[in-house]
């Protein structure tokens, strides 16, 4: 089966794309939508644009729709461009990295059924450590680029996910509650390499914006 | 030992559709065995003393065309929870009251089956306690059909459709939303406070 792959560039949505590969679906688009509202609940926003070097690294094409990000007109925006990706590519099906958002899972949940696509999430309700843990198993080398709840600040964009934050989470979920996974919009990450690239991405420069607690950093990869 | 039922065309919908109660028993110590399906043997429903028939993705209707994998649900006599599609299945096959047999069904289907998409979190009224709910809840629908409650069945939320419905006189349970999501107390009460007979 053909799919395309709602794809942030983050850890989700990439991991996703993995698990879809390693159970022997054809992986024919990743479909990015890069929000010009920062305040998106239905889209990842920090260095968006950078999931053109992504799905380079991985040689898989993708399409890349731009929307204002108001609420309903994003809706609009998503379906346009998943319409494309089963023109353009056949695809019968779209993956999401969802987890535990039933406010984005639903909305997708919905464009598919109305375009006659099966929808597929394969991290689903998937326990927060089990997932970062999953994560550092298969290779996935992970950095902050939007941090977006307190205790997080500025300190903690560009750190890589590993053993040790996984202790740091840990810690924090216990005494702020903070997902450790970041599922409630407590950060965002951005895959640099993963078993799906070709070529491992190096950040080569950064710019960070924001202030207490939410910060978002756009970096340069090459 | 309670049997977990794939009943997902889809590899990939394994993850998001069996794994998640799969997750829920294992985090309670429950033990239990997966299988799909279409390779469910005699073996297995002696193995069992409760089964969970799970449910699968909006557009996936495969089972329909393998009914007759399901008739054992008939003579099974053991606690049974069916999610969304299961609840579907484990209703065509206690309604035929013939076996059902492979390609056989369409226009009984037709008959049986009604056209609803409910998406996302609704509100459900349980009228009576079902597996640990009662009154108001919040819960995950993820359907395009549904079956009314028939006359073998008692339905326990308010409205048309139901939700929440457990046969008469067998320890046969049916939801037609997904407790696997922010309703997981409903597998846990399954699993470990419904008996053979009750």
């Amino acid at each position: 089966m053909k799919l395309g792959v709602l794809f942030s560039g983050g850890k989700d949505s990439t991991f996703a794309t993995w698990i879809a590969k390693r159970e022997g679906y054809e992986i024919s688009c990743l479909i990015s939508i890069a929000s010009e509202n920062k305040e998106s609940y239905m889209f990842h926003t920090p260095s968006i644009d950078k999931t053109k070097k992504q799905a380079k690294a991985m040689n898989i094409p993708l399409i890349f729709k731009k929307t204002k990000g108001k609420k309903e007109d994003e809706l609009k925006d998503l379906k346009s461009a998943i319409k494309k990706a089963k023109e353009k590519y056949k695809i019968e099906g779209v993956v999401t990295g969802a987890v535990e958002s039933v406010y984005q899972a639903s909305r997708i949940q919905k464009i598919c059924n109305e375009l006659n696509l099966e929808c597929f999430n394969p991290l689903w309700q998937k326990n927060q450590f089990e997932l970062l843990e999953d994560l550092l198993k298969n290779k996935f080398e992970i950095i902050l680029v939007g941090v977006f709840a307190f205790p997080l600040d500025e300190k903690w964009l560009g750190k890589k996910i590993d053993k040790k934050f996984i202790e740091e989470m840990k810690k924090l979920n216990e005494k702020y509650k903070i997902n450790p996974a970041g599922e409630g919009g407590e950060f965002e990450t951005f895959v640099l390499n993963c078993p799906l690239f070709e070529k491992k991405l190096t950040v080569k420069n950064w710019k960070d914006f924001g202030e207490g607690n939410s910060w978002r950093r756009e970096v340069e990869v090459e | 030992m309670i049997l977990i039922i794939n009943v997902c065309k889809e590899k990939l919908h394994y993850y998001e559709f069996v794994k998640p109660i799969e997750d829920i028993l294992k985090k309670n110590k429950i033990a239990f065995f997966t299988k799909h399906y279409t390779e469910i043997k005699e073996s297995d429903l002696k193995k069992a003393n409760k089964a969970i028939i799970c449910g699968t993705s909006l557009k996936d209707f495969d089972y329909n065309k393998h009914l007759g994998k399901f008739s054992w649900i008939k003579n099974f006599n053991k606690p049974i929870l069916g999610i969304c599609a299961g609840m579907q299945l484990m209703q065509i096959a206690d309604e035929l009251d013939r076996q059902v047999k492979e390609l056989d069904i369409k226009s009984d289907l037709n008959l049986i089956v009604k056209k609803k998409t409910e998406i996302g979190y609704y509100f459900e009224n349980f009228k009576k306690e079902f597996l640990s709910l009662k009154g108001k809840h919040e819960v995950y629908h993820l359907h395009n059909n549904y079956i009314p409650t028939s006359k073998n069945f008692e339905q326990f939320n308010d409205g048309k459709i139901p939700q929440a419905i457990k046969h008469k006189t067998k320890p046969i349970y049916g939801v037609l939303f997904h407790p696997e999501v922010r309703n997981k107390k409903l597998i846990e009460e399954f699993c470990e406070v419904v008996k053979f007979y009750n």
